[in-house]
């Protein structure tokens, strides 16, 4: 099915390509909406016939997951959740992929979101990949969540020495005291690994600058696509690794499911299953590229 | 009073939070200070919200071009607002998670926030799309450069950059689209990011001490106002 | 003008009559999905699976050209998205850590652990109310003052911390060795290969990020005309801009993609029920 649908889509897309060539050579005029519909195809058809490819870690993403696989059991790590649904269908796989990674290895994980829209994506990964994955895991001892709280770069300003200052509940209202899986936690020095995923502000960047470097915490990040290229000048000293976009989230997860591949022989891989589609897009917008300079070149030699 | 408190203010808590990072019995106020600015940040949420009414509000009554619409950002605004505050439908107490399972306020995040943000998002991939064919040009030696680092980026980071040159043996590696991609995000790309995140860090230190000493004033706008 | 409307009215109709239709079908291949509860709760999901899939189209149709249920799909968002950032602004920051600094009766009621009476949380709630007076013409020059703590804020956090990790420690990752694994001019000759994780490699690598960053510098320093060595130098720091724009195209087309590629897996998936 795999491989009647790559030929398909570069049957179709390729002749469409190269009469867009045609009209780009006749110096012809094309409807953007033509170009929309190039698109849509390219990610649809992908979608439709599943095509997809074997990933392999790069070792930006490697350093993640190795740092996270070769913590002692019940070490804390805290993952952030800076990003909204704009960026969710990117950063999300990683999210999921952290989680399940880091409950595996029988880590203690703290939730919590420098955006408000986080905390809804947190409630929604708790029931979808927690409670249903690992039933055993119990809230308040081996996860918890703290939510969201107002302010961002303000936020990591206060509980880098003082998480109780900002925070005195957890989500549902219990005192973080009452919370055994805070017992001995003070503030943000005392994690073992922060892990944030987002692309905006705040985001991996101000964990970087507000938390990681001034308190000497290993900080480890995900991202979407668009700040990935921003975040390459703190790797490795203040960032520990980086996953970036999709393509980050694909490697993650070929990686998880290489070193665990019974526990996650049936693991959802949305990252994977996305650079199919991926892949076709982006050899139609190179192809757009070479085009739309075959058009421009051809326009301006008639015009001398 | 109009300019002079304002100044006032903002000397002091720079001053204090820059002092905090030096000075441990000042590192409790810079930290009270911030807690302070993360509940201010909040009213500036519902000065958001409050403009949102006024603006619409004001399309309504003075029924101006597409007022009607204006009518569903009000309804909607308010509906979600009613659910958030509330706590509609909300399975636990007053206590519970504003966001929890079942809520109202979760019901409009799920099936109306995320697919209409997820959406507005991406258009943009039609529109880089258009932009690719109509606006990427290699005239000049630079924007060739850039084109080609685009490409071998673009490929690189699919499966297909693998396939097309794992053929190239070991000893040539870094030939490898793949790896290529990986040596320019490593190197020419951390090189120029480093140099456009130094010379903004140099930009931001520089802003801050102004805004900080009161040599820069704009952000609190004219006497007219 | 009236074919127009009679057109709109039919279009509307057509949507309306699709998204029924949409509903229907999903509840009742809802009902023998065993996970479903109740008939409602076949019906309540089938409704908003498919309101959302139309929300979804409806802003697609952008693409084709602008109409009203773009506009409304758009004016919907703006409206939800300001009142979600306010709930959750006021539950967690203002009842999270306001409250129980200011009021033991209202921590009561909100049922979150009173922790005294400070009076100095008055000065962000003062401040607050003082920004909320913008909305007035007459009176919003008060906002400034609330402003101005923002300001402070701001400005006093990212002095230290861009001076720290984005100047000092920049600086300090730029002096790389410049000579790697160095064992001498005969070995590095007869081991020499293009592998990515060999000597040349990485030298190569090290050499490009020092004058990349150096040359990079030399460009953004307009003080000095950029004529002889300066200028060769500037022009070097160009290229490598160039190379990072160019990286940074390559991945802001990679993010687009994966954002139509999600809403495309929603439709195709949840909705339409091809993929599973």
């Amino acid at each position: 099915m795999s491989s009647i649908g790559l030929i398909i889509s570069f049957l179709f897309i390729g002749l469409g390509l190269i009469w867009l060539l045609i009209l780009a050579i006749k110096g012809r005029e094309v409807d953007r909406r033509l170009i929309f519909v190039f698109i849509g195809i390219a990610v649809s058809v992908p979608l439709l016939f599943k095509i997809s490819f074997s990933e392999k870690a790069t070792p930006i993403v490697r350093d993640v997951f190795y740092k996270i696989e070769n913590l002692p059991e019940g070490s804390k790590v805290l993952l952030s959740y800076d990003y909204g649904p704009s960026m969710a269908p990117e950063v999300e796989p990683m999210s999921n992929a952290f989680v399940r990674h880091a409950l595996t290895k029988n880590h203690k994980v703290y939730f919590m979101c420098l955006w408000a829209t986080g905390q809804s994506l947190v409630a929604t990964a708790i029931d979808s990949i927690v409670k249903k994955e690992f039933p055993d895991k119990v809230n308040g001892i081996d996860y918890v969540n703290i939510g969201f709280k107002a302010g961002g770069t303000g936020v990591l300003n206060v509980i880098i020495t003082d998480f109780r200052k900002m925070y005195l509940t957890n989500v549902d209202g219990v005192n973080l005291d009452s919370v055994p899986i805070f017992n001995g936690i003070k503030s943000l020095r005392d994690m073992d690994l922060l892990v944030s995923i987002g692309g905006g502000f705040p985001g991996v960047k101000e964990w970087v600058l507000f938390a990681g470097a001034p308190g000497n915490i290993p900080t480890a990040g995900g991202c979407a696509a668009v700040s990935a290229p921003l975040l390459y000048p703190y790797y490795p000293r203040q960032l520990l690794g980086l996953l970036g976009g999709i393509k980050g989230a694909a490697e993650y997860e070929s990686e998880l499911k290489d070193v665990y591949p019974d526990r996650f022989a049936d693991m959802p891989t949305p990252g994977i299953a996305m650079m199919g589609p991926q892949t076709l897009a982006h050899l139609v917008v190179m192809a757009f590229i070479v085009i739309g300079n075959i058009a421009f070149f051809v326009t301006r030699k008639k015009k001398v | 009073m109009k300019k002079q408190v304002p100044l006032t203010i903002t000397f002091i808590v720079g001053v204090v939070l820059v002092l905090s990072v030096f000075f441990p019995p000042v590192e409790t106020l810079g930290e009270d200070f911030s807690l302070f600015f993360d509940i201010i940040a909040v009213f500036a949420f519902f000065l958001g919200g409050g403009n949102l009414i006024r603006v619409h509000t004001d399309r309504i009554s003075k029924k101006k071009k597409d007022w009607g619409f204006s009518m569903i950002t009000i309804g909607g605004f308010l509906i979600m607002l009613a659910a958030g505050l509330f706590k509609l439908w909300n399975p636990g107490d007053i206590s519970a998670d504003v966001a929890a399972t079942g809520s109202l306020f979760q019901l409009m995040y799920d099936w109306m926030f995320n697919p209409l943000g997820a959406t507005m998002y991406s258009l943009l991939a039609f529109y880089v799309a258009s932009a690719s064919y109509r606006a990427f040009r290699a005239k000049n030696r630079d924007a060739t450069i850039l084109l080609v680092a685009a490409f071998v980026i673009l490929l690189g980071r699919t499966p297909l950059g693998m396939y097309a040159t794992e053929w190239i043996p070991e000893s040539f590696s870094l030939l490898q689209i793949p790896n290529l991609a990986i040596w320019i995000m490593t190197s020419p790309n951390l090189a120029g990011q480093r140099a456009i995140m130094i010379g903004i860090a140099l930009g931001v230190v520089s802003m801050s001490l102004r805004l900080i000493l009161g040599v820069e004033r704009t952000h609190l706008g004219t006497d007219n106002e | 003008m009236a074919r127009s409307k009679s057109i709109s009215i039919i279009i509307l109709l057509v949507v309306i009559a699709l998204f029924i239709l949409s509903w229907v079908i999903k509840a009742t291949t809802f009902e023998s999905d065993p996970d479903r509860i109740s008939l409602w709760f076949s019906v309540r999901d089938a409704f908003f699976i498919t309101m959302a899939a139309f929300l979804t189209l409806a802003i697609f149709s952008f693409l084709y050209k602008d109409n009203p249920y773009y506009k409304f799909a758009e004016h919907l968002f703006v409206g939800i998205s300001a009142a979600y950032w306010m709930c959750v602004g006021f539950w967690s920051t203002l009842v999270g850590n306001l409250v129980p600094n200011i009021s033991e009766t209202l921590s009561t009621f909100f049922k979150v652990p009173y922790k005294g009476f400070h009076f100095t949380y008055f000065v962000p709630l003062i401040l607050g109310i003082i920004l909320l007076m913008r909305l007035s013409s007459k009176h919003g020059w008060i906002s400034r003052w609330a402003l101005a703590w923002i300001v402070g804020t701001t400005a006093g956090l990212n002095l230290i911390r861009y001076l720290r990790t984005d100047f000092i420690s920049q600086v300090s990752n730029t002096f790389v060795p410049l000579l790697v694994d160095w064992k001498g001019v005969g070995p590095f000759f007869s081991d020499f290969s293009l592998s990515s994780t060999g000597q040349f490699a990485m030298t190569l690598s090290n050499w490009v990020i020092f004058i990349g960053v150096f040359c990079g510098l030399i460009y953004f320093f307009f003080s000095k005309e950029h004529k002889g060595i300066f200028g060769t130098a500037s022009r070097v720091g160009i290229w490598v801009l160039m190379i990072t724009f160019g990286a940074s195209f390559g991945y802001t087309v990679m993010g687009r993609v994966s954002l139509l590629v999600g809403r495309l897996t929603y439709l195709f998936k949840d909705w339409l029920g091809l993929i599973s």
